[in-house]
């Protein structure tokens, strides 16, 4: 039997919202919850194989010894000196970082940069935020928005006697 | 005579609102929270506090074959949501070691361990953390700072 379909009566099909609308917010609360805003975080590379040469050997093709950098710290694992070599710095890594600078950055070329070598002799104790202070110290400074690289070999002295 | 706008009234007679505008607002709220989501924080620990570092950047490509490994203040290590102290810290680094060996086209020598120590660490513990690291096989190391603000001038 032939079904006649008329558009006269016909009812619009309404669609059901509402368990979409749901969901929406519930996805909307979902994301807005697990949010957070990370601080962007970066790295400085330290080469350290284990047949590296010992303490105060050059160990590269220009013969350059390690620039050394040695931190102590106070009983509360503060900063009490910096000495780059027999030099005492106080406590200001600027100084350290013009220290650095001097040897070099002014006009000591390329091939000194990259060779040229950096060696932190930090004490057991002293916490974890000035030997980054010392690093970023000798790696570079920022000028304007540029960053100026210095020393990007970076090592270790052998670790001192715990407390 | 100009037709004039009829608002749809449903049986029972109550204006309707278009909702379409907030749906699309709605949609478009959930399009910015799904793009800024960062799933990479299971690599980071509240605990950890990094230091402030004006020359940290992110790097530009993806570190090989990085290995996490998270130093508290207390001096433990925390390593794939376990907590060794440095003298444990051999077993689990032979673990990755051994991944690493059975991995085609990875090596130890070629994977870097990222050291994100707390600030407040003591630093012969992070040099402890890279010896023992040395001693099974790696010696690419990243120590990780978290981005200052800079200044100008």
């Amino acid at each position: 039997m032939k079904v006649r379909h008329s558009d006269r009566n016909a009812e619009k099909v309404q669609l059901q919202m509402t368990p979409m609308i749901d969901i929406v917010f519930q996805l909307l609360v979902f994301f807005i919850m697990t949010f957070k805003i990370v601080s962007p975080e970066g790295d400085f590379n330290i080469r350290m194989p284990i047949g590296a040469p010992s303490e105060g050997l050059p160990d590269d093709e220009l013969q350059i010894p390690p620039i050394k950098v040695r931190l102590t710290a106070t009983g509360t694992g503060h900063l009490a000196e910096i000495r780059m070599g027999e030099k005492p710095l106080g406590r200001n890594f600027k100084a350290l970082n013009q220290e650095v600078r001097q040897i070099v950055g002014g006009g000591a070329g390329p091939s000194i940069q990259d060779a040229a070598e950096v060696e932190i002799d930090a004490d057991y104790g002293l916490q974890f935020e000035y030997v980054m202070n010392a690093i970023t110290a000798v790696s570079g400074h920022v000028e304007g928005d540029r960053v100026v690289s210095l020393v990007e070999k970076i090592k270790f002295a052998p670790p001192r006697a715990g407390p | 005579m100009p037709k004039q706008k009829q608002r749809v009234r449903t049986r029972s007679g109550f204006a309707e609102g278009d909702m379409t505008p907030m749906i699309d607002m709605t949609f478009q709220l959930i399009a910015f929270f799904m793009v800024l989501i960062n799933f990479t924080e299971a690599d980071q620990n509240e605990r950890i506090r990094l230091p402030i570092s004006e020359l940290a950047q992110p790097p530009d490509e993806p570190l090989t074959d990085a290995i996490t490994l998270q130093l508290t203040q207390e001096g433990t290590i925390l390593l794939g949501g376990e907590e060794f102290s440095v003298e444990q810290l051999p077993v689990p680094l032979r673990r990755e070691r051994q991944v690493l060996e059975a991995t085609p086209g990875k090596s130890v020598a070629r994977a870097t361990i990222v050291i994100r120590a707390d600030m407040r660490a003591k630093a012969g513990r992070v040099q402890e953390v890279i010896l023992e690291c040395q001693k099974t096989g790696f010696e690419r190391f990243a120590l990780r700072a978290k981005q200052a603000e800079r200044r100008p001038g």
